[in-house]
């Protein structure tokens, strides 16, 4: 455990004090701090948007004019800030020479990679709850808008998913790290997976569906169903789409379904907010199949790291 | 007899059905500098990061101080110091910060780790650029650091995987000095990987040969260069002569029954020549 909790704190102080903390902290501090501020400076005209009852969650998902809402910086950002702190992290040791110095070290060998999957991760969520802290502090003190227990609860739990979200993309980029030899090559790849889970997803979702249930101008509903219901399938594999899912519900608790369902059923319904423990129901299986794909991505990892060869050159 | 500090029995090593190191037999007894020989390829390393836990040997064993290395890692490595063929520093942090950060990782408490950092810095002599970033270090300081990283953690052996590569003479010469002096004042056992025979044979007590994944010679360089003649000898005669056989003479000698061969050998063979002589053989 010795060697665990040493590695930890040397990332940690390493990350802490890098320019890519700085910089990237002082990008994603700019901009969801300009999204607010805009937001609440304009909030008379979003106000029929705005529901009274959850006015604090509501700053968060809802978009200003040209620029789009914090969660989607999020889900947007978040990827990035992963990568960048995953991509390089076994290689640069490597190709350093310091990982056989360490490893000759009296410590196991997974204390190097938990150690560093660890302090990054730590590094990200200091990184996430700060701005989260900042913009509710702006909020409170602009707008004077005191957020209930619940909504503190909601950004509680999306604190959380934002976590995972972007622990998967950070263990992608360990994983790359430990593939590939050159720094380059893994950034490259993580940066590519990253548009295609982001990107063209969208689209060969909906080609295979229409391929597979095609839809024209006499189409019944259900058919329209179910070619919604395969593109949301295709979808689901990749974790943008998932986290989006969950911080729709989580953030907005008068989401109750996803896609074209949502659109059939809830004309019947009130429309009443979801109680959070309701809220959570609706996302669950994206909550699990996200954390899911973190531990999958990490286990990966591991494994070929333990197995690899420490070689100085 | 001597203790036996590092024993590797029938050590093997496959990569993709290669056979990069071919049951090796080794054995180096305590307070030796034992020099471990072979050109490049020819599973030095292999053999290194087997005795240290870090590669998993196909089959065999190697034990440090009675620890195997497979099973006990952390006991080996803790006694076992590596310093790894061009060794490598985290270049943004002081040479103090990343000696630091290997007293940590060894469990040492900060305030012997403190005292221990100063010392073994002025041993290597870097003192004056202890609070310097390696970074800005040369190759020959970077090399000295790593030998102080060997030192810091107090090991009972310290294994050199070609300590003195890419260094100028001095550089080696400080360093070769540096390996002596571990040797004798800390009592430390040493192996130490090369293939620039001249310097092992300078400080080698024994040196063992590896060829192909093979040891071909272990033991002292006399015994070595005794085994050497000795294959050779076999029916054959050894002449001193002074000053040299005229041609006429080695003419008749050649035209007795029996003599097929006659060879000029100068007295000694030198590590070179033994060295050579294997690997043409291997």
């Amino acid at each position: 455990m010795n060697g665990l909790k040493v590695v930890f704190w040397k990332e940690m102080a390493d990350h802490l004090g890098s320019r890519k903390f700085i910089i990237l902290f002082a990008i994603i501090l700019a901009i969801s701090v300009s999204v607010v501020y805009i937001l609440s400076q304009n909030i008379s005209e979003y106000f029929s948007e705005i529901s009274k009852e959850y006015m604090f969650l509501n700053l968060f998902t809802t978009s200003a004019g040209s620029l789009p809402s914090f969660i989607f910086f999020v889900s947007f950002f978040g990827p990035l800030i992963g990568i960048i702190f995953g991509f390089d992290s076994i290689n640069s040791e490597r190709s350093r020479g310091t990982m056989s110095t360490v490893l000759s070290q009296p410590i196991y060998r997974d204390a190097l990679i938990n150690g560093k999957f660890l302090a990054s991760l730590t590094t990200i969520g200091i990184m996430l709850i700060s701005i989260i802290l900042i913009i509710l502090g702006l909020e409170l003190g602009v707008l004077g808008i005191i957020p209930n227990f619940e909504e503190i609860l909601r950004m509680g739990l999306f604190f959380v998913a934002s976590i995972i979200y972007i622990g998967f993309w950070l263990s992608m980029g360990i994983l790359f790290s430990i593939v590939f030899r050159q720094t380059t090559t893994s950034a490259l790849i993580s940066v590519m997976l990253w548009i295609f889970f982001a990107f063209f997803i969208l689209m060969i979702a909906s080609v295979i569906a229409d391929q597979i249930v095609p839809l024209n101008q006499n189409s019944t509903l259900e058919v329209a169903a179910k070619n919604d219901e395969i593109k949301n399938m295709i979808l689901r594999i990749s974790p943008v789409v998932l986290f989006q899912e969950i911080v729709i519900a989580l953030l907005n608790p008068s989401a109750r379904a996803f896609g074209i369902s949502s659109l059939v059923k809830l004309n019947d319904l009130l429309p009443t907010s979801l109680s959070i423990s309701q809220s959570l129901m609706v996302i669950w299986p994206q909550f699990v199949g996200l954390i899911a794909l973190m531990l999958i991505c990490f286990a990966i990892s591991y494994i070929i790291f333990m197995r690899q060869e420490i070689r100085a050159t | 007899m001597k203790k036996i500090v590092l024993e590797a029995k029938n050590l093997t090593k496959f990569y993709n059905h290669n056979k990069v190191v071919d049951s090796i037999n080794l054995q180096i007894e305590e307070g030796e500098i034992f020099g471990f020989l072979g050109p490049n390829g020819a599973g030095k390393t292999t053999t290194i990061l087997m005795a240290l836990g870090l590669t998993e040997p196909s089959s065999g064993e190697v034990n440090i101080f009675g620890y195997n290395s497979t099973r006990e890692p952390l006991k080996v490595k803790r006694i076992t110091s590596y310093l790894p063929e061009n060794v490598g520093f985290y270049e943004d942090l002081t040479a103090q910060e990343n000696l630091k950060y290997i007293t940590r990782l060894n469990n040492i408490p900060e305030k012997n780790a403190e005292e221990k950092i100063k010392e073994v810095l002025k041993i290597v002599g870097l003192a004056e650029e202890a609070h310097k970033e390696v970074g800005k270090y040369s190759k020959g300081m970077k090399q000295r650091l790593g030998m102080a990283a060997v030192l810091v953690k107090e090991p009972k052996i310290a294994i050199l995987d070609e300590p003195t590569t890419g260094i100028d003479p001095k550089g080696v010469e400080e360093i070769l000095n540096l390996i002596v002096k571990m040797s004798k004042e800390q009592n430390i056992t040493i192996m130490l990987s090369s293939h620039l025979l001249y310097q092992v044979q300078k400080i080698c007590t024994k040196i063992g040969i590896i060829s192909k994944g093979r040891i071909v010679a272990q033991g002292s360089i006399q015994e070595i260069d005794q085994n050497l003649l000795k294959t050779n000898q076999e029916d054959s005669f050894e002449v001193k002569v002074n000053p040299e056989l005229s041609p006429v003479v080695l003419d008749s000698i050649k035209k007795i029954e029996g003599v097929n061969k006659i060879e000029k050998k100068s007295s000694e063979h030198s590590l070179e020549e033994i060295y050579i002589k294997y690997f043409r053989e291997g």
